[in-house]
Order: C-alpha cells, then structure tokens, then sequence
C-alpha cells in the first residue's frame, strides 16, 4: 500500500460506521490528514442497516449520502476497508499502527455492473441483513456501499465459481492471487470509533431465541421492516411468513442486568418505540404492539415522542420485565409468562412475534489492540488516558445516532489538539 | 399526645425496611430491587403466593409490616433458585425470604397453623436434639402431627415410597432406638445455645 502517507501529523480514524464517517470528514475539513480504516467492505456501520432512525423517522441513506459526499469530495481523506487494527504502540503525537488488509479479490477497476454476482452460484448468509437472507458469494455489500465495489467471498475461492466470476468481469478486475497484508501506518492522534454490536440473544436463556422461530431481535426487526429488506418490508413471522400483527416487545432484553450487560443501552427505548411506528405504518389500525418495560427511559428531549406513542390506541404497555417464553407448537405463537408490577396480576400473553430490544456492548475489546482504560462493560473511558486516543460514539457509550455524532466531533476535537502539538514541536 | 395520636402516628411510622435491614438475613438488599417482576414471574409456586416477592419488597418499602409479617406469602418458597439466577441485580431472594419467615416466627407473627413452619420446627428440634437427624422419628412425627387418624392415612399414602427406602437401606426402622447422633451432643447442643443467645442480643429478641 504504497500510496498511503502517514506522518506524526496524520489522525488515523477507525471504524466507518456513523461516528467514524463524522470523525474523519470533521477531522480533515479542519486541514487535517486522515485515514479512515473500516473492517468491513464497505463504510456505513450499523445505521445503514436501520430502516428508519428517531426521531424524525428519517431514512439513514439520506445522512449516508450527505456524509459520503463531503468525504469524496475532500482529498485529505484516505478510506481503507477490509483494514483491521491488531495492535496500537507508542504514545500522543507518535502512534505506530499494524493493521491488516484482508483482500477483496476486486480491484479498482470494478464498475459495479453485477455480471460477477450472476455468474456465481454459491450462495451465503448475508450479514447486512443479520443472516436473514442469503445472497451470492460474489456480491455489493449494500446498495449504498462506498466504495461502490464488489466483494468475491473467500469460501469459494479454488473452486469454479471463481473462476466463473473471473470470466465473467469484463474490466478485469477481479483478482483471485490478493493475499492477506500487513502494513504499519503513522499517526499523532488514534479516534477509536468501532461502534457496538448487538448482544447475543441467545445468552437470555428463558427467552428462547436460539430455540424459537419468532422470537427475534430488535436489529432484525428493523431489516424486515425496511423495503430493501429480507422480506421486502412486510412484517412477517420467520416460522410461517404469516403477518405478525400482534407484536410483543421485551425491553432491556440483556442490559440493566447484571447476569448479562451491567449498563442501559438508552437506545433500546426509543428504538421499541419507533418500531411500534412501524407497526402502525403496516397495519393501520389492525396493529397491535405491546412493549414490556421496568421503566421508559425516552432520554432527554425524546419524551415527546414517548407521549405520542402512549396516545396510539394500537400500543400497549405493560410495566413488567417477562419472566419467561414459551412456544405453541401448533401454531408458533410465542406465550409470554410473568407478572405485571401494576397490580401485581399473573398473565400468559399470546402474540405472534416477540421482538427483543436487545442491548449494546462494544463490538471490538480494546483493550488487546491499545492501552486504553476501559469501564465495566468495556467502553472506552472518556480522557481515562493522557495519551492521543480517543473513543468515540458507541465505543465510548452507548448512544443514539445524534449523540454518536456529537461525540466524534468532541473527539476529534482532541485528536487535532494533539497534532496540533506535534505540529508546533515539529515547527 | 394523646393515646388515640400516638396510635394513629404509629400508623404512619415508616422504619420498618430499617427493621429488616437491621434484623432480616441479606435484609439489607431490600432496597436494591427495581420492580421488574422476573422472580414472581419465575416462581415456580408463584400462582400460590398471596405476595408474590416483588410485591412483598414494596410492602417493606411501604411500611406494611403486620401484613408482611403475618403473610404465608414466604413460606411458600421451595428454594427452588430460580428467582435468584434470573434477578437483574442479583438479590439473594431465596435468602431474603426464608429470613424473614424466620424473623417473623421468633417475633411470634408467623401464622401459626403454617405447614411449612411446623416441618421447620420439627426438624429444626429433631436436629439439635443429637446433632443429626432421626429419620423415622421426623417422618413419624410429620405424618402425626395433625392427629392419629390422619397421621394413618398419610402414612398409608405413603407406604410404597416407605417401603421402597426400607429395601434400599435408605431408611432404619428402628431408629426410635438405635439412632446415635453426634458424638459430643452436649457440645453440639452448647453451642447452638450461644449462637441463640448472641443473636438475641443482636437482635433485641426477648430471651
């Protein structure tokens, strides 16, 4: 990778989710040079994958495309994908970074035309869509991925797909001899911005969800939501395809817990109740959601849009924390058993579908890469170290999109201190 | 103030979750509970409380002491667990029901007809007797403790089971007078009677 510069003066962003894409469009709009490393294949992170966001209900590609735009368009801005950090070493204004460059098996000639992906016949789990759909080994990652590039999976590399692929390409872009590289990059200032993942529901042993068909996660919800979805945005049962119009949600499924995630995850709140929005959206007036809940946390100015979801005839609440789920066989109706805190009532409710509103815990373990202080579920501690690191958006907290954003400008504004220095010092 | 005042105050007189603090074992992680509902929803004998326990922490929290006191409500428990291993914040609730069932019996509020708290008590005194409980003597006295006419159809009820325990030298017949006990029983009974008399004093329990 030759053409890649770093020097003591370079901030080095990684992560390209929402609070990545931020950081290095910020960072480099101020004069900065940066370099933005992405795992996977493409930039976007977790809320490309949402299919609306609160609480304007707004579609998350109009925010890609603004962001992707102001980072095309500024030259000081280096984007890497399929680049993971193994290891961070030195101190502020003297980072040295290993990262490896897993390979794409397509070059920069590709134009996106697809003839690849229809050569190709194996087919595999699509990520993009939490394993809900499958999709070709040679594939776009998204219909919004920047780069607008394909990606050939290595699972059917040696085999004939390839080779079909190979033939298929008409600006000989596909590749199949890229091997694995490990480069060093330079840095002054590091933004730790790799975001969360999903807390696996299968932990949550009473709910069921590695042994019930319907019952889901939240992040899952939202994909069968979205047109561009699995299902194509109908709201169906995974068992049967039937339309789940009677949709139980189960908040702080895994956080407040101190057998799973220790902290609230805030979002999940908000998140449950959008999603009876979407419900709404679908059914009109044949919508039925019930959110159980230890309490609504619609943080800060949010409360708004709680209030109006609690007028919806259509929503139910239920202040109780479910003790347990059981499946009807002959039908595949999930039956949630528990008691109800407000009058302390036994019940044994019979929806369709169960939505867990899972929690977030850090997608990567810092702590392994770079010396960095942690808190107890693992997020980076804000100014914990005197160094030039700095975690942002969900790395750093469990936040919402607009406070993941709020929180990689305030890190970036770190970041340029600590070149800043350097710079000085340099003369 | 007047008698009548000081009764209606009384009424009013909010210290009872300091009480069980003070005076219930693991009282003291009362308060940390949110009200979820998990363990009443994970009970297994939950549709047979009168109070389930998330209902019974808020009526420490409210003061409800005679009602909590005198209710069967935690004599129910199995110590099946459950409760515990799902509660959010990890509160011994197991712990914190049999403590206080034993704090309401040694203030004398335990219903006195409880089932549960009559086996205690016979096992509680077959046990400190030797130091190891008699078997045949416990089972007897359980099966006869309602009368003699009762005492015959339980243990009719229960003769397959009996028998299959005899057969599989589960069970000693003749415990009545065989049954040996502990070693140094005197011991044994001396030092259940200091760990009596050191909690009363902790506890402000009359002697």
């Amino acid at each position: 990778m030759a053409d890649v510069v770093a020097t003591h003066e370079t901030i080095v962003v990684v992560g390209g989710g929402i609070s990545g894409m931020t950081a290095a469009v910020e960072a480099a709009e101020t004069g900065k040079n940066v370099i933005l490393l992405e795992r996977a294949p493409s930039l976007g992170g977790r809320v490309s994958q949402l299919y609306k966001y609160f609480p304007k209900l707004c579609h998350p590609t109009c925010g890609m495309e603004i962001n992707l735009r102001r980072l095309r368009g500024n030259k000081r801005i280096k984007v890497l994908t399929q680049a993971e950090v193994r290891k961070i070493e030195g101190h502020a204004g003297d980072y040295k970074l290993s990262v490896t460059l897993h390979p794409r098996y397509v070059n920069d000639n590709c134009t996106a035309c697809g003839e690849c992906g229809q050569a190709v016949s194996a087919e595999i789990p699509n990520p993009f869509d939490y394993g809900m759909s499958r999709m070709k080994a040679a594939y776009l990652p998204s219909l919004m991925a920047y780069p607008q590039r394909y990606v050939i999976d290595p699972s059917i590399l040696g085999t004939a797909d390839a080779e079909k692929a190979k033939a298929a390409c008409k600006y000989g872009a596909i590749d199949l001899d890229m091997k694995p590289e490990t480069i060093t990059l330079s840095a002054g200032a590091v933004v730790w911005a790799t975001g969360w993942r999903p807390y696996d529901a299968a932990k949550i042993q009473p709910y069921g969800y590695d042994r019930f068909a319907n019952v889901i996660t939240s992040v899952e919800f939202e994909r069968l939501s979205d047109p561009r979805g699995p299902t194509a945005g109908r709201i169906v049962r995974p068992s049967d395809g039937k339309e789940a119009k009677n949709v139980a949600f189960i908040q702080c499924a895994g956080s407040r817990d101190r057998n799973h995630l220790k902290h609230c995850s805030r979002i999940c709140c908000m998140a449950s109740l959008k999603q009876t929005t979407y419900m709404r959206e679908h059914f009109g007036d044949e919508a039925q959601s019930t959110i159980y809940y230890i309490d609504i946390r619609a943080i800060d100015r949010f409360e708004d849009f709680y209030q109006k979801v609690q007028a919806d005839p259509a929503v139910r609440f239920l202040k109780s924390k479910v003790a347990n789920i059981t499946e009807d066989e002959a039908t595949g109706d999930v039956i949630l058993h528990g008691v109800d805190t407000e009058g302390y009532h036994r019940y044994d409710n019979r929806h369709d579908l169960c939505v867990l509103a899972v929690g977030m815990e850090p997608s990567v373990d810092v702590r392994s890469i770079a010396d960095v202080r942690v808190d107890a579920s693992g997020f980076i501690e804000l100014g914990a170290t005197d160094g030039g690191i700095f975690g942002a958006g969900c790395a750093a907290n469990a936040l919402d999109v607009n406070r993941s954003v709020q929180s990689a400008t305030a890190s970036v504004l770190r970041a340029v201190q600590v070149v800043n220095r350097v710079a000085k010092a340099e003369g | 103030m007047g008698d009548i005042n000081t009764a209606m105050a009384e009424q009013y007189r909010n210290d009872f979750l300091k009480e069980v603090e003070a005076n219930v074992e693991d009282g003291q992680w009362v308060k940390m509970c949110m009200q979820c509902g998990v363990c009443s929803g994970s009970c297994p004998l939950g549709p047979a409380w009168e109070h389930p326990p998330q209902e019974i922490f808020m009526m420490i929290r409210a003061g409800r002491r005679d009602e909590v006191l005198k209710s069967e409500s935690m004599w129910m428990c199995t110590s099946c667990y459950n409760c515990i291993v799902r509660c959010p914040r990890e509160l011994p609730i197991t712990h914190i029901m049999h403590g206080l069932a034993n704090y309401a019996h040694r203030l004398g509020l335990a219903p006195k007809m409880n089932p549960t708290r009559r086996f205690a008590k016979k096992f509680w005194n077959n046990l400190a007797k030797t130091g190891r409980v008699n078997e045949i003597e416990l089972s007897v006295g359980l099966y006869f403790m309602d009368g003699f006419k009762t005492g015959i159809a339980r243990a009719w009820a229960m003769k397959d089971i009996g028998i299959g325990m005899l057969k599989a030298k589960r069970l000693n017949p003749f415990g009545f007078v065989t049954h040996k006990g502990c070693k140094d029983k005197k011991g044994i009974q001396r030092m259940l009677k200091k760990a009596r008399e050191i909690e009363d004093r902790r506890k402000g329990f009359a002697a």
